[in-house]
């Protein structure tokens, strides 16, 4: 068995332990990877920045825990983006373990913003946000593509309360608001098929402006409805963040990744061209032997 | 009754939301925003059947001692003991006996759970079921420390339904995702080989979008990595993409037009 | 951070190491945490049902903002009927009575898929199609200002997206064979779409690697850094023992684990000789 062969034959917990390896010992080095902004994500910067003070976003937490990695980015550099700017958001969150981890971002972020801060270049002073003025959390109902729909009638049609349940009539942020005319535009972040449902029975009916933030393995999916302006922006997976993050000079969890993200790219790579060096050796070698 | 019903209630509902959608007249707007809202509710009973299956399916692992049916405990374990924690709350900084009603609840539960899988002797499990009962209920009488909240939502703020949350559920679940980035790398060592020129296309394209912000390349490629991706991304994969959105939507459209024609019967089970 | 909230992000750690054994093999502490997060998940799932679904659209309907669901006193007493409906769909686990469920399911389904039809057709079907239909730029046909052939709203670009779809949509159609021009059209259809799959391929990398960045960063930033994190009010040496504890069990865990390997490799060596 020559050197190719045993290559082929190797047990895969060394790959994988080569990769634990890699991206561990990467993480401890401090270097930073330089981020070029996509015009995909510069659209929707520039949209949520050109909002008035007071106007209001609806970010819809639709994720699960399970792609928090790349998604819980996004939301903390939007939402922290907004409040800072003193906009107004109404959170949803349509997917099943959706609203446990809004609750959890938007404890988060409510305590960073009581710091003062400077983002690229600009002083912006701690405040306290407070539920039902700065923000309804509207909390979790199931069906989603029925939700969108009844929202756009009304947000009180599948949301009477909030998610802490306080009548949304009761809060002060929600008085005059009565669908999705009121609301500046809607920015899905989401994990699965939830942004179908936005694009094709939100935008798609109601018309208001959609900013997708999605994961990585959707993106591609959603460049026909970016090309179709059915979308304003596509932010895709952690780059897509970091570039947000970047942009908002609000450096998070996304840009401290992105060095392990690169070495972790260089090893994927080494790892096609070592199985392809493997597999086209073996096969001339299969040929010659045919030959004899 | 048994099958024409509902096929007739398909057909006439179905009919109705798309009349609606092209005839937004007032009376069907009504009619269209109580079918919204009643169906919301009619659809959260029928979630509740998938918990009712995961209890069901649990127990009876237990009761046929299949494989590893003793980890179906934890499973019940978890799932009532979030319930429980989601119906109370504390009343001020204690926490007082909830701890040790927490426990009675749990052991009762897992007594009745005993004494339903158990084929010989009950009578040991339901005695204790019902010490524990009793137990539970009188320190649920004289603790005032924490309190059950069944129609208002202090149970979602109880900080034992939270750290569950916070320190079970997303840790657990996001790491089980998180093991795909080994198998995508064994992946990319074992299969993607440049077999043909489709398998090399597939590959180039992977490459080039993968190296975009490599920065080690930019001295060679400049930003033309970066420049080449964005491109591959809005035009042939536009195309790509645009082609299957299509196709998924006239699949949509015509699975949709077979259901309520009842030509497509396959959600009404057997019988 | 307290010392509580410091001992749950310790559990935190160790559900998220005992998931990643699985990765050298499957695992009693594999199996706990996998069959503990189903459990809670459900169970979670079932407070949100009841929080955010029955008590806020339901009850409180019924009883009026009263503590009671007693509809006779409540003057939005029809949110019965779909209650009634709802329950109905509980029979589907009856043999004798399941036909009973199909009302309300085909008052879902009808619904559902009636909303689809209109609104699919127009926004994935209609819209795409008049995306792919514009009029070719062809002044600027190698990209705006210059020779540029990454311009992604040249002419040329303009043009690959339009054949490109529809030689993907003629590669999906399958009731002609694939021969002569068509098949020509199709095989570049094929082409369009492994590029797009490549691209798809090169964003899932990325997202799979997301997700286990921010495990590390967890177990670095959340979990040692507090362990360490003298600067910390509530500091004292629990923290220490309790991460050190953990620590403790996982060595414990791979020298047993180690001590299994090369034990049943030496019982292999000495039953080869």
């Amino acid at each position: 068995m020559n050197f190719f062969d045993k290559l082929m034959k190797l047990d895969r917990r060394w790959v994988f332990l080569f990769l634990v390896v890699v991206c561990v010992a990467t993480y401890m080095t401090e270097f930073e990877v330089p981020i070029l902004v996509e015009p995909e994500t510069q659209v929707i910067f520039d949209f949520v920045d050109e909002l008035e003070p007071g106007e209001i976003v609806l970010i819809a937490i639709d994720y699960d825990p399970n792609n928090l990695a790349e998604l819980h980015p996004m939301t903390y550099a939007m939402a922290e983006h907004c409040w800072r700017k003193k906009l107004r958001i109404i959170f949803t969150s349509l997917s099943q373990n959706g609203p446990g981890m809004a609750d959890q971002a938007i404890r988060d972020i409510s305590d960073s913003l009581m710091q003062d801060t400077e983002y690229n270049g600009v002083m912006y002073e701690g405040r306290e946000i407070v539920s039902g003025v700065d923000y309804c959390f509207l909390g979790y109902k199931p069906y989603y593509a029925l939700v969108i729909l009844a929202m756009g009638q009304d947000f009180r049609l599948p949301f009477p309360a909030d998610y802490y349940g306080t009548p949304l009539d009761s809060l002060p942020m929600m008085q005059g608001v009565i669908n999705y005319d009121q609301v500046a535009c809607v920015v899905d972040l989401s994990g699965g098929n939830i942004t179908d449902a936005w694009i094709s029975y939100g935008q798609g009916r109601f018309g208001f402006p959609l900013l997708l933030g999605l994961t990585g393995v959707m993106t591609a999916q959603y460049y026909p409805f970016l090309g179709s302006g059915q979308v304003v922006g596509i932010m895709g997976g952690l780059l897509g963040a970091a570039q947000y993050e970047k942009m908002a000079g609000n450096p998070g969890l996304a840009m401290d990744g992105m060095r392990v993200q690169l070495y972790a790219h260089m090893v994927i790579i080494l790892f096609i061209i070592m199985g392809n060096v493997g597999f086209f050796v073996s096969r001339r070698k299969q040929k010659q032997a045919e030959r004899r | 009754m048994k099958r024409q019903f509902p096929l007739f209630l398909v057909f006439i509902f179905g009919l109705f939301m798309v009349f609606q959608y092209f005839v937004p007249h007032e009376t069907s707007e009504w009619v269209y925003e109580f079918l919204l809202d009643w169906i919301l509710v009619i659809g959260i009973f029928a979630l509740a059947l998938g918990i009712w299956s995961l209890y069901k399916v649990s127990v009876d692992k237990i009761k046929t001692r299949k494989a590893n049916w003793g980890y179906s405990y934890v499973t019940l374990f978890g799932l009532f003991v979030m319930i429980l924690f989601g119906f109370t709350s504390q009343n001020g900084d204690s926490w007082g006996w909830y701890f040790i009603f927490v426990a009675t609840v749990m052991l009762t539960i897992g007594m009745v759970i005993q004494a339903m899988v158990s084929s010989g002797q009950k009578g040991l499990s339901l005695i204790l079921a019902g010490v524990f009962l009793v137990a539970s209920v009188l320190i649920g009488m004289f603790d005032n420390a924490w309190s059950f909240h069944f129609y208002t939502a202090e149970g979602l703020q109880n900080s034992m339904f939270r750290a569950f949350f916070d320190h079970i559920l997303i840790p657990i679940l996001s790491t089980m995702f998180s093991l795909l980035a080994f198998f995508i790398a064994s992946a990319a060592y074992r299969a993607f080989r440049a077999r043909n020129l489709l398998a090399s296309l597939l590959l180039l394209a992977a490459l080039i979008v993968m190296l975009r912000f490599n920065p080690y390349l930019s001295p060679i490629f400049g930003d033309y990595m970066a420049k080449t991706s964005n491109w591959l991304m809005n035009v042939p994969n536009m195309a790509a993409q645009r082609a299957i959105v299509i196709g998924i939507g006239l699949g949509i459209v015509a699975t949709a037009l077979k259901v309520i024609l009842g030509i497509e019967r396959g959600y009404m089970g057997k019988g | 951070m307290d010392f509580t909230t410091f001992c749950w992000t310790t559990f935190a750690a160790f559900v998220t190491l005992a998931t990643f054994s699985f990765l050298y093999k499957d695992n009693p502490f594999y199996k706990f945490a996998e069959h503990l997060v189903v459990g809670v998940s459900a169970g979670y799932f079932v407070i949100i049902l009841w929080h955010q679904g029955l008590v806020t659209n339901l009850f409180q309907r019924l009883a009026d903002g009263d503590a009671y669901f007693l509809w006779l006193n409540s003057d939005r007493w029809w949110y019965v009927i779909p209650a009634l409906l709802g329950v109905m769909m509980w029979t589907r686990f009856s043999k004798q009575y399941s036909w009973v469920s199909r009302w309300p399911m085909g008052l879902y389904i009808g619904i559902a898929t009636g909303i689809a039809i209109p609104l699919e057709m127009s926004n994935r079907v209609n819209k795409q199609l008049y995306a792919m239909m514009v009029q070719v730029d062809w002044s600027n046909f190698f990209g705006h200002g210059g020779f540029n052939l990454l311009d992604v709203n040249s002419g040329l670009s303009q043009l690959i997206v339009f054949t490109g779809a529809v030689s993907a949509l003629v590669y999906f159609f399958f009731s002609k064979a694939h021969t002569g021009i068509f098949g020509g059209v199709a095989k570049f259809g094929i082409w369009i779409l492994m590029i797009g799959f490549g691209a798809s391929f090169g964003f899932t990398v990325m997202a799979r690697i997301s997700l286990f960045i921010q495990r590390v960063q967890f177990i670095d930033q959340s979990w040692i850094h507090n362990a360490m994190d003298t600067t910390n009010e509530n500091y004292f040496w629990g923290f220490q023992a309790v991460f050190w504890i953990m620590i403790l069990l996982i060595v414990g865990y791979i020298v047993k684990e180690l001590m299994q390997f090369f034990g049943s490799k030496g019982r292999a060596e000495s039953a080869g000789q």
